[in-house]
């Protein structure tokens, strides 16, 4: 994996909401076919960070580059045809749009994407229920959804935030084996946790972003080695 | 009272269906741009003024008759949205929304302001490009009010078609929610704000040329409809553009069928039911409650 070049490289990246700044110099990177998460508390610059990533973030500074390209200045459109996809936090699942039409809304961009039938095959619950209105669907179906709907697209990279909130355990479990088969069709993956053990278990490294900034970086190995290391970096 | 001839039911049906198109056209356009821009376009009766204007200039100085400035004037002025839209209303998309309102409420002045200035204020006769009309035993039917219900329905049905069947209006729709969220899907969001804005206009200038012959050609006749068109809005329910459609000749018949049993209401009817609506189901008949 080391010598792969970063298909994601974020440096010195700033950004707020008005005023106030929430991201202080964001510095990361993800390489082609890895799997990183942003581990961090409440407010502490994940969601801002992947919302800059894919170009929601207005003013944003720094640089964030795609495969080698500048995005600190495009639009969400033009960063989303280079290849990257993104997963909202709060799942984003149109209710003026049934469960199928949500499915196939985002175009297709770039060739490589799965089928609408393979994505079928790998959310059955979703097959079931096409004809249902997009927000009549359970917690765990609408995250299954919001991650089902830009796998049809041909990115190469997912912007996934916190996919897990708030659902049962075994809709996590669900959500854990999806992530880590998407990783074995060679995405790129960032995603943005605060389950340390989800993370820890799908994860080739891991960022803790605190204040604005990454604090520390972990491997896998070294996470898993010494989960109290990182663990005490999350709690207050 | 009630010994109505039925020439005089089937009469003011017509009379009605023909209001009800031009209120149809007019608040599917609002409907469709406050749908999905958020904006409440009061400069809509003046782009229809300008639409009528447009097709009575083509007519005088181009010697373009009714048929072509049907197509030309909803473009000429369809286009003079979009800049309108690209250059001033775009820069108030992030702040509050009287500020858009006051924004569309001046060019509706100016433009009102100028047509005033250039043609004056009294009417200007365009004539009917399809005189006569047919004989259908209970009622005389004019051609030209003929074309103008089934044109409007026409019209109103295709747009509701590209918006709830096609690709491109499920992007529409979707936008109405989360115009960030589609933006992240790859598709030019704002570029699709602009042309709905500029479709929007076009209808309403449309609905002008249609009307030219009918009223006459004059810089208020937009101001006046506008009034009731927003009632009609209010009724279908802001944002729904079925109820659009529906409220707006459902209430131009009932304005027609108020005449016949009691004419001095007939003005204030569709304003009585809006009443109604806003008391029992505030969001309008065909509106969903604000999420």
């Amino acid at each position: 994996m080391a010598e792969a070049p970063p298909l994601l490289s974020v440096r010195d990246l700033r950004a707020g909401y008005g005023p106030s700044e929430a991201l202080h110099g964001v510095a990361l990177d993800v390489r082609e076919g890895e799997l990183v998460t942003l581990l961090g508390r409440n407010g502490a610059g994940k969601t801002t960070t992947l919302r800059a990533i894919i170009g929601l973030m207005k003013g944003r500074t720094g640089s964030i580059r795609i495969d080698g390209t500048e995005t600190i200045r495009l639009a969400p459109e033009r960063i989303a045809r280079l290849g990257v996809a993104y997963c909202p936090e709060e799942r984003g699942i149109f209710a003026s749009l049934s469960v199928a039409e949500n499915l196939v809304l985002p175009p297709v961009l770039r060739p490589g994407g799965l089928s609408t039938e393979e994505v079928y095959r790998l959310f059955p619950r979703l097959d079931e229920r096409r004809a249902s209105q997009g927000t009549k669907l359970s917690g765990g179906e609408q995250q299954m959804l919001a991650i089902a709907r830009i796998l049809r697209t041909g990115a190469r990279i997912l912007l996934l935030d916190e996919p897990t909130e708030g659902l049962a355990p075994v809709i996590v479990d669900q959500i854990g084996d999806i992530i880590a088969d998407l990783k074995r069709r060679g995405l790129t993956i960032l995603l943005v946790e605060q389950n340390f053990d989800f993370a820890a278990r799908l994860a080739d490294r891991l960022y803790v972003v605190e204040n604005g900034r990454v604090a520390a970086c972990f491997t896998a190995e070294e996470a898993r080695a010494d989960p109290a290391r990182v663990q005490s970096l999350l709690s207050v | 009272m009630f010994d109505i001839p039925i020439q005089a039911i089937f009469g003011q049906l017509l009379l009605g269906s023909i209001n009800g198109a031009f209120y149809a056209l007019l608040s599917l356009g609002l409907a469709i741009i406050f749908g999905l821009l958020h904006v409440v376009n009061f400069a809509h009766g003046a782009q229809y003024a300008l639409g009528a204007f447009a097709a009575y200039l083509l007519l005088t100085y181009a010697g373009i008759p009714y048929w072509g400035a049907l197509v030309i004037a909803p473009v000429i002025v369809g286009a003079l949205g979009i800049v309108f839209e690209r250059l001033f209303l775009r820069r108030l998309y992030e702040v509050d929304g009287i500020y858009q309102l006051l924004l569309t409420f001046s060019l509706a002045l100016i433009i009102e302001g100028t047509l005033r200035a250039l043609f004056g204020s009294s009417g200007i006769p365009y004539n009917n490009p399809l005189p006569g009309g047919v004989n259908l035993g209970f009622m005389f039917l004019p051609y030209y009010r003929g074309w103008v219900v089934v044109l409007s329905l026409a019209l109103c049905l295709a747009t509701w078609l590209i918006i709830e069947k096609t690709r491109l209006g499920s992007y529409l729709r979707a936008a109405t929610e989360r115009p960030d969220l589609v933006r992240t899907f790859g598709i030019n969001v704002p570029l699709m704000i602009t042309l709905t804005y500029g479709w929007g206009v076009a209808l309403a200038a449309l609905a002008g040329v249609l009307a030219a012959p009918i009223y006459q050609v004059s810089p208020g006749m937009g101001a006046n409809l506008l009034i009731i068109v927003f009632a009609v809005v209010v009724i279908g329910g802001m944002g729904s553009l079925a109820g659009a459609v529906i409220a707006g000749f459902g209430l131009g018949i009932v304005e027609g069928l108020t005449k016949l049993v009691y004419p001095t209401a007939s003005s204030m009817v569709i304003f009585v039911v809006m009443v109604v609506v806003l008391l029992v189901k505030p969001a309008g008949i065909f509106g969903r409650e604000a999420r």
